[in-house]
């Protein structure tokens, strides 16, 4: 298959081993990957905070970029992310036919009728559970919400993270309930933000697991960020890095931050 | 009896929103004069609320247990998704031919002996009832549990008249002996545990056992011999409604402790104040919601008691009815093509129990009787014509805001209303109100150049290199641990990753090698 790959834009800029990942895992299934440059983000960071005008043009930039999908040059967009195919898929129309825009609108359609998360484009598109990965790793996964709530991936990621040879996947207690990022809440509300932390660091503590995995590199820079404050010791890594790891060529993982001493302090 | 209202040593004061001082033991939040606009915005009122201890030990407790009751009695009905659907598409048509129903309501309740009252807003609404109670007489009047009459501020402004209102549901009746505001749709007290209950009983309710212990069957005994004297002595009851049915004139209160039950049935007058959307057009109808509600809201398969009325019926229950029709904000909130659904709501509080925000901050930090994530999406529709959603400056325009969009509550909504997408919106509407606001607003700011940045490939990428040059202020660790504001919001309790030394795109080219993949970053 020719597989378009939308980075978003926080994990272009931030944490490029999540898109990384991504090209590496679907390159090794036989697949061409191909980045489209004039890609920036889908316009979910704007809506969500209501600002529509200001989403309009990097909605258009996003939907003319992902464009070709439609016409059959690409065979499917994958994105690294429940919570901006969540974006896609549900909010970019919307936004467009608000501003009037109605063609725009039904090519945000098209292109999001042939846009899929990771863990649909692997279980659904391609049909795989297994996906040969090989991470010999205590893990616990925490399911975001959008990708939960708005998208219903299921246990479609728990299903490829089972399949991983040697790993050692653990529950995470109160699995589904939100990590209090929410886009601008961590800022706009950063108390409540920070409570909800406090209690989702806490559990991904309690299962003992090196890594937390997820599929949004959002959440995972919230809750890696408190697990970091904490010096808990856990990792982040996102999905696609763990299902990208084989005995070959394995994924490393990041360093932890060991708990400091009030003295190290 | 009105002065010594409730067993109280004082007469109920109506303070203009001030904070509870050290002679008030209980009460967090003393009376406000507008239900539906009360105390700071929400993000500074949540930051107090979550400095309280036991009130989040109580929540995620009662939250807990009420969320596992419900997950069990709805995943135990097979066709649990086509009863939301039918909930849904029923409230749509309700909205959709409001006038007319309506109509056909006050036409059956008049052709069977009862009176209809129009109430265009709270002021209107009180007025009525507290002319009905006066002209019987009544100094007190026994309520059954209301939203309608929380939302109106019915008890304050019957005080003000010498009318005494007494809650007869059990958590609402705590409320009230606390002087405190309800934090819960549906358990008004759950920011109260049982202990704490105990003392406001002792301290509050007159006629409590001296020897009162906090054993949950203890208290519930003290408070039903405490209104078993108010039933038998009320002249006039006041309840709100669940569903009112156009075709018949029927009304329907859902309850669990049967003290709706005798309010309804024992006193000479009943008013009932029902806001305008909870009309349902058949009888039949409600055979969807009373499926609907119990499992949403306490976790039950069927609430104990479910009280129909139909205008009077001679030596059988009270011998006078008045239905006051209420308005305050509706029809505004009707007008707005997303808003208008959470007109659907039929009050279950299923999206409080499950809201992971509420569950921190509790009901009080949303500054209105209606809190949680409907309450975030009502309050500040209907308070919209008297400044919500127009700007900063109302606190209600924090509301929208109050959510991570998570959808727990969506998913759980017995008539599907799409709360996260009408946050949106308001959000939406929030921002449209305030462009024409002088000043220059820092968000607003931000947002356009992002969108500039965000539009375009190029644009976007060259940003990106840019901010790798910030990848040495992670030092060793790689993370940033205090940043200047408006990152300090993030890193007062998590540390920040330093940009990468190399972005997704950078990488992309070098790896990939083609040059064209750069974009027209130049």
């Amino acid at each position: 298959m020719r597989i378009a790959l939308a980075a978003t834009c926080i994990a272009d800029t931030m944490f490029p081993g999540a898109p990384r990942a991504t090209v590496r895992l679907l390159e090794r299934l036989g697949h061409d990957v191909v980045f489209p440059p004039g890609q920036a983000c889908c316009g979910q960071m704007h809506i969500n905070t209501g600002y529509f005008a200001e989403a309009v043009p990097v909605v258009r930039n996003h939907v003319e970029t992902f464009a070709p999908v439609a016409d059959g040059e690409w065979d499917a967009v994958v994105i690294p992310s429940g919570s901006c195919t969540g974006s896609v898929r549900h909010q970019q129309a919307m936004v467009c036919r608000r501003a009037g825009l109605d063609d725009l609108a039904a090519t945000a359609e098209a292109v999001a009728a042939k846009t899929y998360e990771l863990s649909e484009l692997l279980v659904d598109v391609l049909g795989l559970a297994d996906v040969g990965a090989w991470f010999p790793h205590r893990v616990t996964y925490h399911p975001t919400c959008h990708s939960l709530r708005m998208l219903h991936v299921g246990d479609r990621p728990l299903r490829l993270l089972r399949a991983v040879e040697d790993i050692d996947l653990v529950e995470l207690p109160d699995a589904e309930s939100c990590c209090g990022f929410g886009g601008t809440f961590a800022l706009k509300n950063a108390d409540t933000s920070a409570a909800m932390l406090a209690d989702k660091a806490g559990k991904v503590r309690a299962t003992g697991a090196e890594v937390l995995t997820a599929g949004d590199m959002s959440c995972l820079m919230h809750i890696g960020g408190g697990l970091s404050r904490q010096r808990a010791g856990v990792r982040t890594l996102h999905l696609a890095e763990i299902l990208a790891s084989t005995r070959e060529e394995p994924t490393t993982l990041p360093p932890a931050r060991v708990r400091e001493t009030e003295v190290a302090r | 009896m009105s002065r010594t209202f409730l067993g109280l040593p004082r007469t109920l004061r109506r303070p203009d929103d001030v904070a509870a001082g050290p002679d008030e033991p209980f009460g967090a939040v003393p009376h406000p004069q507008a239900p539906l606009r009360w105390g700071d915005a929400f993000p500074e009122a949540a930051r107090q609320t979550l400095k309280n201890g036991q009130l989040r030990r109580n929540l995620g407790h009662a939250t807990q247990v009420i969320r596992a009751k419900r997950a069990a009695v709805v995943s135990e009905v097979p066709d649990w998704e086509a009863l939301r659907d039918a909930g849904s598409a029923l409230k749509e048509r309700v909205m959709a031919e409001l006038p007319e129903l309506l109509a056909e309501l006050e036409e059956n309740v008049t052709a069977r002996g009862g009176v209809v009252h129009w109430a265009r807003d709270a002021a209107e609404a009180n007025r009525i009832v507290a002319e009905i109670a006066k002209a019987k007489g009544a100094d007190e009047v026994v309520k059954v549990k209301s939203m309608a009459t929380q939302e109106i501020g019915l008890n304050e402004h019957l005080a003000a008249e010498g009318v005494a209102a007494i809650e007869t549901d059990l958590a609402e009746l705590i409320v009230q002996l606390a002087d405190d505001m309800p934090s819960h749709i549906l358990v008004p007290a759950i920011h109260r545990n049982r202990t704490e209950i105990r003392d406001i009983f002792l301290a509050r309710m007159g006629d409590a056992p001296p020897d009162l212990s906090d054993v949950p069957r203890e208290l519930a005994m003290a408070a039903r011999a405490h209104l078993r004297r108010k039933f038998l002595s009320a002249k006039v009851a006041v309840s709100g409604a669940n569903f009112g049915v156009a075709s018949t004139g029927t009304l329907a209160v859902v309850e669990s402790e049967g003290n709706g039950r005798m309010c309804l049935t024992l006193p000479e007058t009943l008013v009932t104040v029902m806001g305008i959307e909870k009309l349902v057009p058949s009888f039949e109808d409600l055979e969807v919601f009373l499926q609907l509600l119990p499992r949403s809201s306490t976790g039950e398969r069927m609430n104990p008691y479910t009280s129909l009325w139909t205008g009077v019926t001679p030596g059988d229950g009270p011998s006078e009815f008045h239905l006051i029709l209420l308005d305050n904000g509706r029809t505004d909130v009707l007008a707005d093509t997303v808003g208008r659904a959470a007109l659907h709501c039929i009050r279950c509080s299923a999206c409080l129990n499950v809201c992971p925000v509420y569950e921190r901050v509790g009901g009080h930090a949303y500054g209105s009787v209606y809190p949680g994530p409907i309450g975030a999406i009502l309050t500040p529709q209907l308070t919209a014509s008297t400044g919500g959603v127009s700007g900063h400056h109302d606190v209600n325009a924090a509301l929208p805001y109050a959510s991570t969009l998570c959808g727990a509550c969506y998913d759980v909504c017995p008539v599907k209303i799409d709360i996260p997408s009408i946050l949106v919106d308001l959000r939406a509407r929030e921002v449209d109100a305030d462009r024409s606001r002088r000043g220059v607003d820092p968000w607003a700011a931000a947002m356009k150049a992002a969108s500039w940045v965000m539009s375009d490939g190029g644009r976007f990428g060259l940003a990106g290199r840019v901010a790798t040059l910030g990848h040495a202020l992670g030092g060793r660790d790689g993370v940033i641990r205090v940043a200047p504001p408006p990152a300090s919001a993030w890193t007062r309790s998590r540390d920040l990753p330093a940009p990468p030394s190399q972005t997704f795109r950078q990488w992309w080219a070098k790896e990939h090698g083609r040059p064209a993949d750069e974009g027209d970053d130049e």
